[in-house]
């Protein structure tokens, strides 16, 4: 077998990617510099527009410019380029009796060359008086929902984490990685979401095996450090995001399945059959995995490793495999996750980047390296982020299951179903 | 291609503000993570609790400049303290992502709508610096010095932040040396060890946070100062991977590291920005766009920072000798 | 405070004082440092610890000796702060000292070393030993900037360090990395360094396994040393050669339990020591030995993959 170096195995992966990127680029031929904006029309539920609600556009790179809504309820801002964009309705300057929109602020992406379109969707919690307990009903669902997929990705971080000690900061990049492979196949080559995603997931498996193959493994061999190997994915997550990035660009944009569909009335619950379909995929393959830990040889022979490796390695146990198995497995939940996520939010380049954080939370809190810890974290992690919504504004409700997190790990420094390692 | 602008754009940036920036954060992480070997990912909210601390007591409550700095330091070892009780009890990857997972909370907090009224929502704070520019004694004017090229208020930005790199360099030097820096070292090899000669690790932890947390918090000063500006984005967790590179290249646990890897990261950076953009305006690369340039920067530094990590962990300042130690 | 001054050697003094002593599992000692009752720990379902009662008598070398995973490590890490117990309380020189934790049990003078050597790697041998040293005034943040406030103890700590070194037999290698140290040698290292706190008890963990007998010889000397100069030894040790040669007093622990205490040739003739530690190995199955060592799921695949038959 040829023996890969490491440095190959990245200037490969660069190069392949880079190609990738060109491809992307030229295909989508010439960017125009000029005339990005983003901009929208306020109108209340009855159509009538609104006006003198003050918008700000911001990004990362510190631009940020407002516009006011006219009389016709316009408003635009130009922004500097193509990217990623936040978009704030300021809530004190809406008119008295006007309900503020449930996402604020929107982000978003400006595409090359052409205005974005937001709506702001106002008074919409006036549209269905409901009560609390409806709400809250509803948001457990979606809790539930975004917890499946934050469980996708958590039981391969955490499985990784268990079998090899290390902390995969580039393991949301695998869930971009799914999700863009998957939008590739659906609107590039036009194949039907379902074969897409399918493609996609195996993609990421195929990512998972090289990443283990032509990175990992040969740093494990050359005994490189946890710490260090945390810190090279590190560099690797934000490679592959920029590369994403280039490839893609900035923009968030749907697959092109499915993409609007109406909600189905379950007494106080809506939910649109895609999200039906995904949370039953999600949940059956996550029984699958959970089985097979349980009962497969590969699953025992998974947790002897992630017990204690130089032990499995010497009861027969070929602790290579296993681990590749779990950087396969675990990376094509991932993608899964991924293409579920843009169902919901559609596909950007930032979408994992954005979400590593709260899989970390959900990892932690169910005890770092234990696959159903993971699961029963991801759960709790989904739901505390909807239901908090209750109470607090939503542009904080990330905020909040991180404080949970910090305190639960005051109390429980091992997380809720980890083990205290030994000293001496 | 002129390569004269091109080499003199990049070793103004070389010692320009950002390389100040990653300068401060960086000595304050070798504290931290190269001495102590505590993995804080966290450095970026020290920078924005530094910042916004003298942002919101000058420009929103209307208060002295100094007193400003003074919220600042103190709003840092707060942060600090907040940050340590829960976290530095913790397993060292534990730690990174409690500490991480706050300087996301700190963000999201600074740039709501629920306190725009204090902290200015996602545009931030302005309109608080002009105390420190009145101290500037240069009068106004571009002035070159060899291939270095700024304005007089650049200039004292310059003067200013280097000389803070100047003595929080002498002050890890005289720490480090000491039997305080040998606990930290001995802290950073295996804290149980040192816990079991009597040493009160968790305290020594702490004041490493907080020390380290302090030279975070310059840099947040000199950040805000050179921008006349704090927003919250800027304090996202890439200028905590930044500051680790920075680190890295020159040397953790060297006293001269940070110096050394802020300035070539920040010639680097400059550079391949420049060049990359040159070479697409005048049609020598033309499948790429400029904005796109401006991204492969970061792709660079990703590969970059895994390439150092593998082959040279110990950066330009390491010793090898102690590096070979980690092969056992 | 000492036993009996009129005797030669702190030796003598101890054997004298513990001869008389019922030979049963927690027995009081006439003049004991160390107390503890009812000390249990468990992890899930396994109970590591679970001590009625033991005493450790001052001034003596005692042996703490027990089969693979009897709990000993255990029962060293709960002593001295290092994990947690789920009940039980004990006293250190009459203080009640359950829940401290291990830098203040530490500078009480209950130093303890590691079974799993714990040097610091990229430290220098020399500064390993100095940082062994308590109540330095250049460790404290605002006086370590100025030198000359804490040069002068530094060399006192210094010249300290050397000599344990020296006779230690790590002299040579005085500014090595302590990282590039064999194993042995490390585990000298971790001893003198627990030694430069100037502990009243120092507690062993395998103190010579991996040591060459040739330097086990002069480190059963120094342990000797130790106890006449005062201190008092609680060791753990599997070389029975060692154990009776030193200790004044052996306590045998088995599953967590204290079963038997005496003097070592009178501990090693018993039956019940015998059976749960010497010999008992021999016709215990590999699967059990296993489990015993908590490696349960291990044993499970070695059982359903039927790789190990016993
Ligand atoms: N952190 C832990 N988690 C789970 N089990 C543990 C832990 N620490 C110890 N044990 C278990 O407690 C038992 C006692 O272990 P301990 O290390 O105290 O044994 P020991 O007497 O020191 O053995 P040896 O002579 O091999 O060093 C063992 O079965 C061990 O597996
Ligand atoms: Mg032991």
């Amino acid at each position: 077998m040829v023996h890969w170096s490491v440095t190959r195995v990245i200037a490969v992966i660069v190069a392949a990617l880079g190609l990738l990127g060109t491809v992307a680029v030229v295909s989508a031929g010439p960017a125009s510099a000029e005339g990005e904006a983003i901009q929208g029309t306020l109108r209340d539920l009855a159509g009538a527009p609104v006006v003198g609600v003050t918008i700000t556009v911001s990004n990362d790179g510190g631009f940020s410019d407002s516009s006011v809504s006219d009389a016709e309820g316009a408003w635009a801002v130009e922004v500097p380029g193509p990217g990623a964009y936040s978009v704030l309705l300021d809530e004190d300057t809406l008119p008295d009796g006007t309900t503020p929109p449930t996402v604020n602020p929107i982000t978003t992406s400006a595409d090359p060359g052409t205005p974005r379109f937001i709506n702001f969707r106002l008074g919409e919690r006036e549209r269905n008086v409901q009560s609390r307990w409806d709400r809250a009903a509803q948001l457990s669902v979606e809790g539930l929902r975004f917890g499946l997929v934050l469980a996708l990705a958590a039981v391969g971080l955490s499985l990784i984490y268990g079998t090899t000690g290390l902390t995969n900061f580039a393991h949301g990049e695998i869930m971009t990685f799914g999700a863009i492979s998957t939008w590739f196949f659906n609107v590039n080559l036009g194949i039907n979401l379902i074969g897409a995603a399918v493609l996609g997931v195996i993609t990421a498996g195929v990512f998972g095996w090289a990443q283990e193959r032509g990175l990992w493994r040969p740093l494990r061999k050359r005994g490189t450090g946890l710490i260090a190997m945390m810190i090279v994915s590190i560099g690797f997550a934000l490679a592959l995001a920029n590369t994403y990035l280039i490839i893609f660009g900035g923009a968030s944009r749907p697959y092109a399945d499915y993409d609007s569909q109406a909600g189905i009335e379950f007494g106080p619950v809506s939910l649109t059959p895609k999200d039906m379909i995904s949370m039953v995929i999600a949940a059956v393959i996550l029984a699958i995995a959970g089985l097979a830990l349980l009962k497969t040889r590969m699953g025992k022979a998974t947790r002897a490793v992630a017990d204690n490796p130089a032990l499995a390695a010497s009861s027969g146990i070929d602790v290579d495999r296993v681990i590749m198995v779990v950087w396969i497995s675990g990376a094509a939940l991932a993608g899964l996750g991924g293409v579920m996520l843009a169902m919901t939010q559609q596909v950007s380049y930032l979408m994992g980047t954005q979400t590593l954080l709260l899989i970390f939370a959900a990892v932690t809190l169910g005890g770092l390296g234990t696959a159903f810890g993971a699961l029963v974290g991801s759960l709790v992690v989904g739901m505390l982020i909807q239901l908090s919504t209750l109470w607090i504004n939503p542009e904080l409700k990330n905020v909040g299951a991180l404080l949970v997190m910090i305190i639960v790990l005051m109390v429980r420094p091992q997380g809720i179903l980890g083990r205290r390692s030994r000293v001496g | 291609m002129d390569w004269g602008f091109i080499f003199t754009t990049s070793m103004s940036a070389a010692i320009g503000i950002s390389a100040i920036v990653f300068c401060l954060g960086a000595i304050g992480l070798n504290i931290q993570f190269g001495y102590t070997g505590l993995l804080n990912f966290g450095q970026a909210a020290f920078l924005a609790v530094a910042g916004y601390g003298l942002a919101t007591t000058v420009t929103t409550l209307g208060l002295n400049f100094w007193l400003g700095i003074v919220v600042g330091m103190a709003a840092t070892v707060v942060l600090a303290v907040i940050l340590g009780i829960p976290t530095l009890r913790l397993r060292a990857d534990y730690l990174a992502i409690v500490t991480i997972a706050a300087a996301e909370i700190l963000r999201l907090t600074l740039r709501s709508v629920a306190f725009k009224d204090t902290f200015g929502g996602s545009d931030g704070l302005q309109q608080f610096s002009d105390a420190f520019y009145k101290l500037n004694p240069i009068s106004p004017g571009a002035y070159d010095f060899g291939p270095f090229k700024y304005n007089e208020k650049s200039w004292w930005v310059i003067i200013v932040g280097w000389s803070l790199v100047a003595v929080w360099t002498l002050l890890v030097f005289l720490l480090m040396r000491s039997p305080f820096g040998r606990v930290l070292r001995g802290i950073r090899e295996d804290e149980d060890a040192v816990r079991s000669l009597g040493k009160n690790v968790y305290w020594y932890k702490m004041q490493a946070l907080i020390l380290g947390g302090l030279g975070g918090a310059f840099a947040g000063f000199m950040l805000a100062l050179g921008q006349s500006a704090v927003s919250p984005d800027a304090y996202a967790t890439n200028l905590t991977f930044l500051i680790y590179v920075v680190l890295i290249i020159g040397g953790a646990a060297r006293v001269f590291g940070p110096i050394l890897g802020a300035l070539i990261f920040s010639f680097l950076f400059q550079f391949v920005d420049v060049v990359l953009d040159q070479a697409v305006n005048t049609g020598l690369i033309t499948f790429i766009t400029s904005t796109q340039a401006a991204q492969i920067r970061l792709v660079m530094v990703g590969v970059g920072l895994m390439l150092l990590m593998i082959y040279r962990p110990q950066g330009i300042l390491g010793d090898r000798k102690e590096l070979q130690l980690d092969a056992r | 405070m000492r036993a009996d001054q009129s005797m030669n050697t702190s030796r003598d003094a101890a054997v004298a004082a513990l001869a008389d002593l019922p030979r049963e599992p927690g027995v009081s000692k006439p003049d004991p440092i160390l107390i503890a009752d009812n000390v249990v720990r468990r992890f899930g379902g396994l109970t590591a610890v679970d001590v009625d009662h033991v005493e450790v008598q001052r001034g003596a070398i005692t042996a703490l000796i027990g089969p693979n995973g009897a709990g000993k490590t255990t029962f060293f890490n709960l002593l001295t702060g290092f994990d947690k117990v789920d009940e039980g309380e004990w006293t250190y020189n009459g203080k009640a000292i359950q829940g401290v934790p291990p830098y203040k049990v530490a500078r009480m003078g209950m130093v303890r070393t590691f079974q799993l050597t714990k040097v610091l790697t990229r430290l220098t041998v020399i500064e390993n030993m100095r940082l062994g040293a308590t109540g330095q005034r250049g460790e404290r943040v605002l006086p370590s900037v100025i030198r000359a406030l804490w040069s002068g103890q530094e060399r006192e700590i210094t010249e300290r360090a050397d000599d344990l070194l020296r006779r230690f037999k790590l002299d040579a290698k005085r500014e090595d990395f302590a990282g590039s140290l064999s194993g042995g040698q490390r585990k000298l290292l971790e001893m003198a360094r627990s030694l430069m706190v100037n502990p009243e008890l120092v507690m062993l963990d395998e103190p010579m396994a991996g040591v060459n007998p040739a330097l086990t010889q002069s480190l059963l000397g120094h342990v000797k040393d130790l106890r006449e100069l005062g201190m008092t030894v609680l060791f753990v040790e599997h070389d029975m050669d060692m154990v009776r040669d030193i200790s004044d007093w052996v306590i045998v622990m088995a599953q967590g339990k204290i079963i038997a205490e005496g003097p070592p040739h009178e501990v090693m003739a018993d039956t019940r020591v015998i059976d749960a530690y010497l010999g008992a190995h021999h016709d215990q199955s590999l699967a059990e030995i296993a489990e015993e060592e908590g490696l349960d799921v291990a044993g499970e695949i070695l059982d359903t993959d039927g790789g190990v038959q016993t």
